[in-house]
């Protein structure tokens, strides 16, 4: 009695997270890839049956020059942003490890705020900074001596091309996304022990080799995990540019904005072709987190 | 030499401080500008005429003639409901992950942290479908359970490991006493698991919270918008009103970021524990 009790108690456990994630995670993300195959619009909408057309969405998709133009917006953007991001937040995480006390908490604190920032707010105040009437940026900019940065731009407007439109959105999601790797970063220097770094500095190494040659490697899982989430987070960024940029805005799209577009943005809706690519920024980054789990699985996390 | 590092170090520390708060402290002193000075052609820091009127005129109706404080409950509803349901089923799933070895245990996990990659923006599309086909469509319920799915994952993650850190010989040491697994379990584990329920409590709470795609999408009736859709609603609307947009903000975002510095130090341990164990 007891036995069987025992041999099924943990699927018990694990039965409400199954059917909750099987229903609203596994399933619809299957279902992306059937709805890729079918003309979904109004009619579907309304209750019609689907129609199943092959490949056409696919098709379509690749033959138009918006999908390669948000295509190489993602990955653009998914480069730098990432860049910048693991530079800054590793940068910060190792000036906390040198702060002392309540120093340390207050810098820390700090950071958390622009971590805890709901992106929708993210977006806003980083239109209403870069704004063409009244923004700080273009103030300080006008202000700076012409030889550095140029003349002309009291109304510039940030928003009105891809390229500055882009330059925004890498800045806001930087600010937004490198707390998170300096606070993993500082919490990983906690755990190395302190003799190492005393044995360098004892050497004379430079703060540069130091870091190279000793907390890198040391760190080397840490940053791995790191790098990996942070190209899934900036590869499907949608809300910040949704709002500075807008679904009016063709020429910005990323592949997220794109499918919303498709599916969501016209009054012909037009779901089928939304998903198909919706699947290929999903099959991106499926192979993006192909790569995580296995590296979760040699640091034995799965175990 | 020491104590020049020692101050080098600290300015840097400072202004690292600055310059990542600054996008925020500029968001609430726009919020409390008046007009004239928002729209002045050079800016100043801190509002010379500190007043209220952004703030009263988001608060008593000024968007979209409904009250600020049903968008709000709206908002804390699906938050708390999230956050309790996701704690509750993640608790259960992490304490099979750890006290029992079963057949596709891997299988599970590997299924959790893969789910946890799928962007949400791919999943909005079917979504919408399934739920227009239950009729849960612009329903806050069917809302609740898509926040409660999205967090769950990395819920589970990280309650494996405060579960984990419980020593076994405890429950066991419970049961031994007479105790039964039901009350082994709230005796024992959930009191020493609390610290873990906390930080994945902040993780799902600021992920409803937070979340727009699919409130966004899903939500149609002016009377369900949560926070963040009233705040873009308005924001698409009346662009240029930075004073009342910036009095929105501040009031979306100001909860969340007091909640997370008070649980500050669990959250960071939480992290360590969870999401990059070294």
């Amino acid at each position: 009695m007891i036995r069987t009790r025992t041999r099924i108690t943990p699927y018990l456990l694990i039965l409400p997270t199954l059917v909750v994630i099987g229903a609203l995670l596994f399933w619809p993300m299957i279902q992306i890839g059937m709805l890729s195959a079918q003309q979904v619009g109004h009619r579907q909408l309304r209750g019609e049956p689907a129609q199943w057309v092959g490949t056409d969405n696919y098709t379509a998709v690749l033959e138009s020059d918006l999908f390669w133009s948000s295509f190489m917006h993602t990955v653009l953007f998914a480069a730098v942003a990432v860049t910048l991001t693991m530079a800054v937040g590793t940068a910060v995480g190792l000036l906390l490890n040198q702060l002392r006390g309540r120093m340390s908490n207050f810098v820390a604190g700090g950071v958390m705020i622009a971590w805890a920032t709901p992106p929708i707010t993210a977006a806003i105040v980083f239109s209403w900074l870069f704004g063409s009437t009244g923004g700080l940026a273009n103030w300080v900019l006008e202000a700076l001596p012409d030889a550095l940065v140029g003349g002309g731009w009291r109304d510039y407007n940030w928003f009105g091309s891809p390229f500055p439109t882009y330059v925004v959105l890498t800045v806001c999601v930087v600010w937004q996304s490198f707390p998170f790797v300096a606070v993993s970063v500082l919490a990983g220097l906690k755990s190395v022990p302190g003799e190492l770094f005393e044995a360098a500095k004892v050497d004379g190494a430079s703060a540069w080799r130091t870091f190279w040659r000793i907390t890198f490697p040391l760190l080397r899982p840490i940053f791995l995990v790191l790098l990996v989430l942070s190209i899934i987070w900036d590869f499907k960024v949608f809300t910040q540019l949704f709002v500075m940029s807008g679904l009016a805005n063709r020429d910005a799209y990323n592949l997220s904005l794109f499918a919303y577009a498709e599916a969501f943005g016209s009054m012909n809706a037009k779901l089928g072709l939304g998903s198909a690519i919706a699947t290929v920024l999903t099959v991106i980054l499926l192979v993006v987190t192909a790569l995580y789990v296995r590296m979760m699985v040699r640091r034995g996390e799965l175990a | 030499m020491k104590s020049r590092s020692r101050i080098l170090v600290n300015a840097t520390g400072l202004a690292v401080f600055a310059v990542t708060v600054f996008p925020v402290f500029w968001m609430v002193s726009t919020a409390l500008k008046p007009n004239e000075e928002i729209f002045s052609t050079t800016p100043r820091p801190l509002p010379g005429d500190p007043t209220f009127r952004h703030f009263d005129f988001v608060l008593n109706g000024g968007i979209a003639n409904t009250s600020f404080w049903s968008y709000l409950g709206n908002s804390l509803i699906l938050a708390l409901v999230t956050v309790v349901a996701s704690g509750l089923l993640a608790l259960l799933a992490a304490v099979a992950l750890v006290r029992f070895r079963f057949k596709f245990r891997t299988t599970y996990l590997v299924m959790l942290l893969v789910v946890q990659m799928v962007p949400a923006e791919a999943l909005v599309i079917p979504l919408f479908l399934d739920l227009k086909q239950l009729a849960l469509l612009d329903n806050l319920a069917g809302l609740a359970l898509v926040y409660i799915a999205f967090s769950l994952p990395f819920s589970i993650w990280m309650l494996r490991s405060f579960v984990a850190a419980v020593p076994r010989e405890l429950e066991e040491a419970a049961l031994i006493d007479g105790a039964g697994p039901v009350r082994a379990f709230f005796s024992v584990l959930l009191p020493l698991v609390t610290p873990g329920l906390i930080a994945t409590s902040i993780f799902s709470f600021i992920t409803a919270w937070n979340e727009f795609v699919f409130a966004f999408t899903f939500l149609d009736d002016q009377a369900k918008y949560t926070l963040p859709i009233m705040l873009q609603y308005f924001f698409g609307r009346s662009g240029n009103e930075w004073g009342p947009i910036m009095a929105a903000s501040t009031l979306l975002t100001v909860p969340v970021i007091l909640f997370f510095l008070l649980v500050q130090r669990r959250m960071v341990s939480g992290l360590t524990a969870g999401a990059v164990k070294g």
